[in-house]
């Protein structure tokens, strides 16, 4: 489904991300995890056309999408969510997730309606998926007014709100409790039910190792292992790296 | 009298102005142009009523056209760049209007004298009001009339999709990118419908009074435009009539008696209240303690 071949991003010296071929699959959790500053949170922008490559390609259903602007790409099927949440803090929640409704299909309604009016469905659609987020109850709240759990969990929804068929989660997990990284977790598997292919950026060893199909380890910009999550984790590189850091502190 | 209702129409048309500055505000541009815009309507729609005899509803439409084409066609290249750079593109096309104006001469032999713009003696004799027997009464009522029309629709676009994405883009650009909305489109978009509410309140300037000329459109009235919808907050478009009436009414006709220390006083207290209310004196909160007052009220009376 999607394909990056070769992808390099470099600030001024700073390779962050050097190239890395990457492949997700249709349907699949992608896990994808490596140390602070190991260039994640960059390819994600990178897929979402946030800023140019140096080098390489990004193929999205056979196409190259490199050349798309943000919105495009969206339009297409891409949605994410920000490592830092970035709301829209003077909308209400529920307004949070109606400017989001852009898919292609959203696209083709009626001009008047979709700008000014907004369709029955498209309504109950805003209305279903705050209830999965359980967040109906703060439709009318301003989202900067919301707590921090709320917050991801609204993040979680616009992107969602866009129909995307591949989902970029930036550590969704960030700052959460253990009860609602289990909530994320199901919302997560909801997803690969739902047929949407997700990427899932997280620190939160525990989370990626269970829902992810496979995974793959970045450092310092580069991957250095990719498989399934019982490889990666017996894998030693990945263990000195990545893992073994992390058992240290 | 006749004082009263000369202010009650400049706070009108300067609501107009400030109005056509909220649009493109929302979107998170500071834009100094829609002076540029109404002087376009201003003229546009003086000519086409002294020249080309035209009645003035049809003419207001046109000046509001060709200003709202102008500000797109203004708006793609301006809106490229962003914060002071856009400040500094959009003085600078305010005052590309203004000088073209103040070069523009355009007259026709009407019987013994010659009507129409005449470069840097302006343009004199936009009688359409008096020629037509129209009252003062009359102009206000008018006035108000289209005030009150382009409140509602603005009002009604605030609540709709397109209103919350517009603040969207004006919160975040990148997070509103990153939801698939097109921004670029949304900000010329903007600042097209300001350009038009822009065009509809030059067009009634230079109606009401009768004689306009070039410095009357320079960087002072951008700089007026854009002070209504910050001073009065960005939440709701009755901020900026409250902040158009507290300026023209209370700052600049109140305090006529202080003479130029008016100015002073005038630029202290926009940045005293910038300080106090840095999202307008009709910011989100302030609403939603209007609304809270109002619907606490409504459930005592339903106990
Ligand atoms: N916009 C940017 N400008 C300059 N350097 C950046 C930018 N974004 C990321 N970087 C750098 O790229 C590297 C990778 O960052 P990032 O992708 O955020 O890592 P991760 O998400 O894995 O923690 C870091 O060294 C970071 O400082
Ligand atoms: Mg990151």
């Amino acid at each position: 489904m999607l394909d990056l071949q070769a992808v390099s991003k470099h600030f001024g010296g700073v390779r962050a991300v050097d190239g890395v071929d990457l492949t997700v699959a249709r349907g699949q959790i992608l896990g994808l995890i490596g140390p602070n500053g190991s260039g994640k949170s960059t390819i994600v922008n990178l897929i979402c056309g946030l800023f140019p490559l140096t080098s390489g390609r990004i193929v999205y259903n056979g196409a190259d999408i490199a050349d798309l602007p943000p919105h495009a790409r969206v339009t297409m099927g891409i949605a994410r969510t920000f490592q830092n949440i970035r709301l829209f803090g003077q909308l209400t929640v529920w307004q949070n997730l109606w400017v989001a409704q852009n898919s292609s299909e959203q696209r083709k309604q009626n001009f008047l309606k979709r700008w000014l009016g907004g369709s029955r469905s498209a309504r109950e659609e805003i209305d279903r998926t705050l209830e999965f987020f359980d967040l109906a109850h703060k439709r009318d709240e301003l989202a900067g007014n919301l707590a921090f759990g709320e917050q991801r969990r609204l993040e979680f929804a616009r992107a969602l709100s866009a129909k995307p068929a591949l989902l970029l989660l930036d550590e969704p997990a960030a700052g959460m409790n253990a009860e609602e990284i289990d909530q994320l977790d199901g919302r997560i598997r909801r997803m690969r039910q739902d047929g949407i292919t997700v990427l899932l950026i997280e620190h939160h060893v525990e989370l990626v190792m269970s829902v992810a199909d496979r995974i793959a380890v970045l450092n310092f910009g580069q991957k250095i292992a990719e498989g399934t999550p019982a490889a990666v984790q017996a894998n030693p590189v990945v263990r000195e790296a990545y893992l073994g850091t992390a058992a240290a502190a | 009298m006749d004082f009263y209702f000369g202010l009650i129409q400049i706070i009108g048309v300067h609501t107009l102005l400030g109005l056509s500055a909220y649009c493109v505000l929302l979107t998170g541009q500071v834009s100094l142009a829609q002076a540029g815009f109404f002087a376009i309507g201003a003229y546009v729609a003086g000519m086409l009523t002294v020249i080309a005899q035209w009645p003035l509803v049809p003419a207001l439409g046109v000046s509001a056209l060709v200003a709202g084409a102008t500000a797109c066609a203004v708006g793609f290249p301006a809106l490229r760049v962003k914060g002071l750079m856009l400040v500094v593109a959009t003085v600078a096309f305010g005052e590309a209007v203004r000088l073209f104006f103040f070069n523009f001469t355009y007259q026709v032999q009407a019987g013994n004298i010659r009507l129409g713009p005449h470069g840097g003696e302006g343009f004199r004799q936009i009688r359409y009001f008096p020629e037509n027997g129209w009252t003062t009464l009359d102009v206000m009522l008018f006035i108000w009339a289209v005030v009150a029309l382009v409140m509602a629709g603005l009002w009604w676009l605030n609540r709709s999709r397109a209103g919350a994405v517009l603040r969207a883009v004006g919160e975040d650009e990148l997070a509103a990118q990153s939801t698939g909305i097109n921004i670029t489109a949304v900000k010329i978009s903007a600042m097209t419908v300001g350009g038009v509410i822009a065009g509809i309140g030059g067009g009634i300037f230079a109606h009401y009074t009768t004689h306009i000329e070039h410095v009357q459109f320079g960087v002072v009235l951008a700089t007026f435009a854009i002070a209504y919808p910050i001073l009065g907050g960005l939440s709701n478009v009755f901020g900026t009539l409250l902040a158009v009436i507290f300026i023209q009414g209370f700052l600049i006709e109140g305090l006529r008696f202080m003479g130029d220390w008016r100015n002073l006083l005038f630029g202290g207290l926009i940045v005293l209240a910038m300080n106090v209310r840095p999202r307008g004196l009709l910011d989100a909160g302030a609403m939603l303690a209007l609304k809270r007052l109002f619907f606490s009220r409504k459930e005592r009376s339903d106990a």
